[in-house]
């Protein structure tokens, strides 16, 4: 068997990780790794989490044979459905989960980072039912595009803090929340929303979205009477949702994963998202990982349709599995994953966020023989993309 | 020989004072011009930042100038190119400040030599972690005999800043109090604990306190517990572009009056 693929002791996958992090975090960022994991398998937090889970979330969510598209693609193909969880998306299973670590700690305040407003309006939702207070940080830019899912948070009562730094999106907001975290260190607890960060955050978000793959072999052993498919596939950002559906298929060799990343206008069209493509290896927000830099270590502006995606680095478990050829990544554009995105709608029923559009705009790049089993991670909703479908039109 | 650095911590009877700005700011060539300024005044050492576009550990100040550094078009080699003659203009020990993608996209190797070529004394990499230094960095420091400067900050735990002590650094960075670079200084009893505290504990490193400091009286008084004080937003706030090396001079002066 190759090289297992796990996480060392100083936060590493392979040659990716570790925590790069000012001084001034330091204490944060040892007390998170000191106690993250006594903290999440303790049984009373594990039932507190699991209920939550199941009664407030609405887990497990669904396994669904989606017929009319394994008829398209010629292969059976399951969806995931993220989307059908509470607040739209698989952000709500982290967000859940580092609230109630947070309450551990004894930190009263939350702060948070958001791209397209998922992992912000989860994290708003979380600290609405645990009593916390919670701040969210939002790129200006991103703001004005996700302008209901800002609504969304100040409903729940939480502040949204415009980042007006770098290029106003979702990287600016990461660092926006890391320096407010400096200066505010000692109440307040960051919930970063994907496997990205300085170690413990790649793991311990790992961690929690791992309850995807978890449901999904047990729902393959009620369909298909096995635990592995042939594939599963998810689209890559920072890249959590990915995470937590490979999580227990990371070291079972006969199941291809399947990273699908952002191409945007494409990937050599200077505007995109496609960090493994365009990357090289670099630190970004606290860890070594493949990020869009110039030459000179400066970090490149991403594109991409979708906020979500808008990223110019991934998680260092995801650059682990590209630099190691564990995953198997894809490119979409912008127009291939819209095109994708009114498909799933007309064929199931189903309106996805555009993130997960670019999913399933991979399916036609893969050669599948009749008899494989694919699960595509049906990671969110797509509520909040209405005006992104509208403004494409062709539906 | 004792390293450049070195010498300043000798001279103990006067207030030592590290003045930071952002290089290529206000204007592209203006590195040179401040570097020469600085030589004519009474500063001790000077600690030049390589723009970043996304320094974490920075506050406003620092974010906009290096913001503007880079729209004005600068980069590594450039900078390089215009510290050629560095140790001609300037006797004083000088630091480079960046992070470390700067230093791990140029090639750590590569930007060690560099570094060496024209002169420079060290350097200040605010978000390298003590287990990364000594993994990937401190070969190509030793080799190309370059200073290292940890920070420390009023959370950092004895242990913790006594491990940094025997990594023989050109001096402790001690961060004055939890926050980004650029805030404001108030005089407290906490602030003076931590002063105390660190001088109580008689580190073979010098220490300099630097973040939020930006006049006379606190300059003052951290040089009555440490070894020096860094002074970076409120000089980059001070430069006229207009007249530039007054400018420097004025402020210089401004941080040296008791008045």
């Amino acid at each position: 068997m190759a090289q297992k693929i796990a996480i060392d002791e100083n936060g590493y996958y392979g040659d990716f990780g570790g925590a790069y992090i000012p001084e001034l975090l330091h204490p944060n960022i040892e007390e998170l790794r000191n106690s993250y994991l006594d903290i999440m398998t303790k049984p009373d937090f594990q039932e507190k989490f699991k209920l939550l889970l199941k009664d407030y979330v609405g887990r497990p969510t669904p396994l669904y044979l989606a017929k009319k598209l394994s008829e398209k693609y010629g292969a059976k193909i399951y969806l995931k459905r993220e989307d059908l969880n509470h607040t739209g998306a698989h952000k709500i299973n982290n967000a859940i989960g580092q609230a109630l670590v947070a309450k551990e700690l004894g930190k009263k305040k939350i702060i948070a980072e958001t791209g397209a407003g998922q992992h912000g309006v989860a994290t708003a939702t979380a600290c609405a039912l645990l009593g916390m207070e919670c701040t969210v940080f939002m790129g200006e830019k991103d703001m004005e595009r996700q302008k209901p899912n800002v609504e969304r948070m100040k409903i729940l009562g939480a502040k949204v803090e415009p980042a007006r730094s770098g290029s106003k999106t979702l990287k600016d907001a990461t660092n926006e929340a890391m320096r407010y975290w400096i200066n505010n260190p000692e109440d307040t607890h960051y919930i970063i929303g994907s496997v990205v960060g300085p170690h413990p955050y790649p793991d311990m978000v790992t961690r929690f979205q791992s309850v995807i793959s978890e449901e999904m072999m047990n729902q393959l052993q009620e369909h298909e009477g096995k635990n592995n498919p042939d594939y599963v596939i998810a689209c890559v950002g920072g890249g959590s949702n990915a995470a937590g559906a490979f999580y227990h298929y990371l070291n079972e060799e006969d199941v291809k994963l399947i990273c699908v990343e952002a191409a945007g206008h494409g990937v050599d069209s200077g505007e995109t998202a496609a960090t493994t493509a365009k990357g090289s290896d670099g630190v970004l927000h606290g860890s070594k990982t493949l990020l869009m830099q110039s030459e000179d270590g400066q970090v490149t502006e991403p594109y991409s349709i979708s906020a979500g995606l808008d990223y110019p680095g991934i998680g260092p478990l995801h650059a682990h599995l590209f630099k190691s050829k564990r995953g198997i990544f894809k490119y979409v554009t912008d127009e291939q994953a819209m095109q994708a995105g009114v498909e799933l709608s007309k064929l199931e029923g189903i309106i996805p966020a555009v993130e997960s559009a670019h999913a399933l705009a991979a399916l036609s790049q893969i050669d599948f023989k009749a008899s494989d089993v694919v699960v595509l991670n049906l990671s969110g909703r797509g509520d909040k993309d209405l005006q992104t479908y509208i403004n494409h039109g062709s539906y | 020989m004792l390293h450049r650095i070195e010498n300043i911590f000798r001279q103990q009877e006067k207030d030592k004072l590290t003045i930071y700005f952002t290089a290529g700011y206000p204007k592209l060539d203006d590195t040179q011009t401040i570097i020469k300024a600085l030589n004519e005044t009474d500063t001790d050492i000077i600690e030049i930042g390589i723009p970043y576009s996304d320094p974490l550990a920075d506050g406003e100040t620092i974010q906009q100038t290096s913001h503007q550094a880079l729209e004005n078009g600068m980069n590594l080699n450039l900078l390089f190119e215009q510290l050629k003659d560095l140790r001609q203009i300037t006797d004083k020990p000088v630091f480079l400040m960046g992070y470390c993608n700067n230093v791990l996209k140029y090639g750590t190797e590569k930007f060690c030599k560099q570094c060496a070529e024209v002169g420079v004394d060290g350097l200040i990499l605010p978000d390298m972690p003590i287990l990364e230094y000594q993994k990937q960095f401190a070969p190509y420091f030793d080799k190309y005999g370059l200073k290292n400067v940890f920070l420390i900050t009023p959370k950092t735990s004895e242990e913790r800043i006594r491990a940094i002590d025997e990594l023989n650094g050109g001096f402790i960075y001690m961060v004055s109090s939890a926050a980004t670079t650029g805030g404001s200084w108030q005089e407290s009893p906490e602030k003076t604990a931590y002063l105390q505290r660190i001088k109580n504990m008689k580190l073979k490193t010098p220490q300099m306190v630097g973040f939020g400091i930006s006049d006379y009286p606190a300059l003052r008084l951290v040089n009555q517990f440490t070894d020096g004080a860094i002074v970076g937003s409120a000089f980059l706030r001070a430069l006229d572009p207009d007249k530039l090396e007054q400018s420097v001079k004025d402020f210089i002066s401004l941080m040296r009056s008791n008045k």
